[in-house]
């Protein structure tokens, strides 16, 4: 029996910019019917690249593809009167609205909360900026480097002699779009129990900031964690930890830890040198029950993580994966998307969707489900919209627009 | 009367460390009443890790552990003993969901897997984080959030082109993972009040995680192409990078984007000669020309504070931000304002911030109720009080070792 999603009856009015698209896609993935709204002639959001083909083209861009999938796609310029007529009369049948424009703006063009809710009293409004709604960073201008910095994220990444280094995919927007399909499935579930709507606030700043880490580092020892490229600090005052390896042909996450976890693990690691004959006498002298993180300085870290790394070097990527998994050792890869395409677990797990794109004559294999749920599960039904693609489906069909009034509407800019 | 969005729902939290944690962290901000379940044999990593109130470790005393566990009640339970198990039961009876991020099989070796909650409670929701998925050949593969940022894919592409792979200070994933396990649990607490259905909802680390890669993964099932490290490059921006400014490893973020932005910068500048000359006029000449533009509006910052570039920069429009380090943040003034902080009393550690909400929810607002629990604080509480256990009961189970 094919089900519904969880949020099958949930309708949502998608107004995002780029700093929003995951809300709506999440939503989606989960069921719920999702109508992005883009001004007539696309959203400014594809002209982010990549591109199909490297074509710089607004209808190939692969962010759009990723992240407005599971959405059908109209286009319409709320800005015009008629624009804002018919978003009111598309609200009367909406559950929410998500928007990503500067703060205030939608208010200002009389189509905020408060509008729209007089059209639909229990509307779920999702407003997603940089900085939220109010406070003294509300007006900043934002953009994913300057959120990234301002979140903490940026301090935490890179080599510690070389300026602090962003992800080269933007962040700030993706912790957006998340937060704002968490907060407008709150509001959804508050609705269920309630009959009663409400405005969620998202800020990227606030969404991002967990990332930084424990405060408390700060306000506990006077001490800012700071990037460490392939160490980390944090888990020991006098020492740091290695979790990026090289190895024969390329790299591999492992680090040496304390307690129970370490016990285990470093004891069967120094089991497999020694077959080897890589051991050191000192890693075989070592008490792993009682080996303590908090009380190792860098000196006896050192010690221990040189042979280590010796033995890393003399193995490649998938040699050291397969050994790990069979010992029972916590190790994994430093990937690139060639090796995770090839994992077996995804592909085990069916997590790889064949998409068809019948406008390019071919299908795109697209990362599938980001969980997998008991029932109601989350499904990939379609492919992101082309440029007003569903317009006559929604105001011809749905609003009994006749084509003739379509035809008014494109000329005069309205969709 | 509500106030807050998950008032009333009960959670059994038998989660650890860092990514289950957080889900549950996230719904105790918006009401929700979490109860963690501990061990005092099996610690929580957390409790065990720095930073520690004035450098003194201890169970109550690790501001990792603190700082992410506000809004909730720790009961311990030894959950090898028949008694335990018993209470464990009783507690998943009482509750609407049940959080756990255990290696998998863990939980069924217990005799508490998702067929086992069911028989208990029809409707259970429950909530399973781990690195790989509950399924497929590496679902016993254990792991943290740290190394799944290099297994799904982050640390290959962060860096210099000339250095190694990188991923940030604490475990990445750990933080994109809970955020989507958290929306797909906020659906389905409202699809069992509409249907009266529960679920479960198996969360990796790597699935969702790709989501937050998502262009680059297409750009190599499409296009063939791998994403190189490239420091702060953009390919729409430029100036577009970070740049060091006055003071120890002190930083501002700048990004132009578009000719109006240029000539604001260049006029933030005072319109230095360089800013005029042609190999800079254009976005494509800015391009061409990046590193020695990288370096002459270095020249610049590294006579400024950062706070008063992004002050500056921003005055004119132009986009501008301090990289902001764990002090900044903790004297955050949007942060703050907004009460995405919480600054919480604990009776060992005094007074610290604690992970507050991210979202803020006009008529249900989140709010801080608890600090983070010192261990097994509540033991008797959520018995009696939660769970209805007679005094005579608590005490039996106490004897017979049931809360160690």
């Amino acid at each position: 029996m094919v089900q519904d999603g969880l949020l099958a009856p949930l309708r949502v009015l998608d107004l995002t910019d780029e700093w929003g698209y995951l809300c709506g896609r999440v939503l989606g993935d989960m069921g719920a019917d999702v109508i992005k709204i883009e001004k007539p002639g696309g959203d400014p959001g594809r002209r982010l690249g990549p591109f199909y083909q490297n074509h710089s083209d607004p209808q190939k861009s692969l962010y759009w593809f990723a992240y407005n999938a599971n959405k059908r796609g109209i286009t319409l310029n709320i800005e015009t009167a008629g624009g804002k007529d018919l978003l009111q009369e598309l609200a009367k049948t909406a559950d929410a609205v998500v928007e990503s424009f500067p703060a205030g703006y939608m208010d200002r063009i009389g189509l905020g909360y408060e509008y729209l809710c007089r059209t639909r009293p229990a509307i779920i409004y999702t407003a997603i900026t940089p900085f939220g709604q109010s406070g003294p960073y509300s007006s900043l201008k934002g953009s994913d480097i300057v959120v990234s910095s301002m979140s903490g994220l940026v301090y935490a990444c890179g080599d510690p002699d070389k300026a602090p280094v962003r992800i080269p995919i933007p962040q700030s927007y993706l912790f957006a779009g998340i937060d704002g399909a968490i907060g407008t499935a709150i509001a959804y579930y508050h609705r269920e129990v309630t009959r009663e709507g409400q405005y969620v606030d998202v800020s990227a700043q606030a969404g991002m900031y967990w990332t930084a880490g424990p405060l408390t580092h700060w306000t506990l020892r006077k001490k800012a964690l700071k990037r460490e490229g392939q160490f980390r600090g944090g888990l020991s005052p006098i020492s740091r930890q290695r979790h990026i390896w090289r190895c024969k042909d390329g790299h591999v996450a492992f680090q040496v830890y304390g307690g129970g976890t370490g016990a285990k693990n470093n004891s069967r690691l120094t089991q497999w040198m020694d077959e080897k004959g890589m051991a050191s006498d000192f890693l075989r002298s070592m008490n792993w029950e009682k080996f303590s993180l908090p009380a190792t300085d860098q000196e006896l870290m050192d010690n221990i993580e040189e042979p280590i790394g010796r033995f890393f070097l003399s193995y490649t990527k998938a040699e050291l994966e397969a050994e790990a998994m069979k010992r029972d050792i916590i190790l994994l890869t430093v990937s690139d998307m060639k090796d995770v395409l090839a994992s077996p677990q995804l592909k085990a797990r069916d997590y790889w969707i064949k998409v068809e794109h019948p406008e390019l004559d071919c299908s795109i294999t697209y990362p599938g489900p980001w969980a997998k749920l008991s029932s109601h599960g989350w499904k990939m039904r379609f492919r992101a919209p082309l440029i007003g693609e569903h317009n006559e489906d929604i105001y011809g069909k749905e609003l009994g627009l006749s084509r003739k009034e379509m035809v008014t509407l494109k000329e005069s800019g309205v969709i | 009367m509500r106030r807050s969005a998950f008032d009333g729902v009960k959670i059994a939290d038998f989660s650890w460390i860092l990514a289950g944690p957080t889900v549950s962290t996230y719904l105790a901000a918006h009401g929700a009443t979490v109860v963690r379940v501990e061990s005092r044999t099996e610690l929580d990593n957390t409790r065990i890790d720095a930073p520690h109130k004035d450098g003194v470790p201890g169970v109550n005393r690790s501001g990792f552990f603190g700082y992410i566990n506000p809004n909730k009640y720790s009961l311990t339970l030894n959950l090898n003993s028949s008694g335990g198990m018993e209470v464990a039961r009783k507690l998943i009876a009482w509750s609407d969901v049940v959080n756990e991020n255990f290696s998998p099989g863990r939980m069924e070796k217990w005799g508490l897997g998702y067929e086992d909650l069911k028989k208990i409670r029809p409707d259970i929701i429950m909530v399973r984080s781990s690195i790989q998925g509950q399924t497929g050949p590496w679902t016993r593969r254990r792991g943290f959030g740290i190394l799944a940022a290099g297994q799904a894919g982050f640390s290959e592409i962060t860096g210099w082109p000339d250095g190694e792979p990188c991923t940030s200070y604490i475990g990445y994933c750990d933080f994109i993972a809970p955020r989507f396990c958290i929306a797909a649990l906020a659906a389905a607490l409202a699809h069992r009040k509409r249907t009266g259905e529960g679920v479960c909802i198996d969360t990796g680390q790597i699935e969702p995680g790709l989501y937050f890669l998502a262009p680059a993964v297409l750009d190599y099932t499409v296009n063939g192409t791998l994403l190189k490290r490239q420091g702060n490059y953009s390919p729409c921006s430029a100036p577009h990078g970070v740049y060091r400014c006055q003071g120890d490893d002190r930083w501002c973020a700048i990004s132009v984007s578009s000719d109006d932005e240029w000539k604001a910068f260049c006029g933030v500048l005072g319109n230095q000669k360089w800013t005029e000359e042609p190999r800079f006029a254009t976005f494509l000449e800015r391009k061409h020309n990046e590193d020695e533009l990288n370096r002459l509006v270095e020249a610049w910052t590294s006579v400024h504070t950062a706070e008063d570039v992004m002050r500056m920069m921003q005055d004119k429009d132009v986009a501008a931000g301090v990289v902001k380090n764990m002090r900044d943040l903790v004297e955050d003034p949007q942060l703050n304002e907004r009460n995405h902080i919480w600054w919480l009393k604990h009776p060992e550690m005094g007074h610290f911030p604690h992970m507050g909400s991210t979202v803020v929810m006009s008529k249900t607002p989140a709010e801080p109720r608890m600090p983070a629990p010192c261990l097994g604080e509540h033991t008797e509480y959520v018995c009696r009080k939660l769970l209805g256990m007679r005094k005579a009961e608590f005490k039996s189970y106490n004897e017979a070792g049931a809360f160690e």
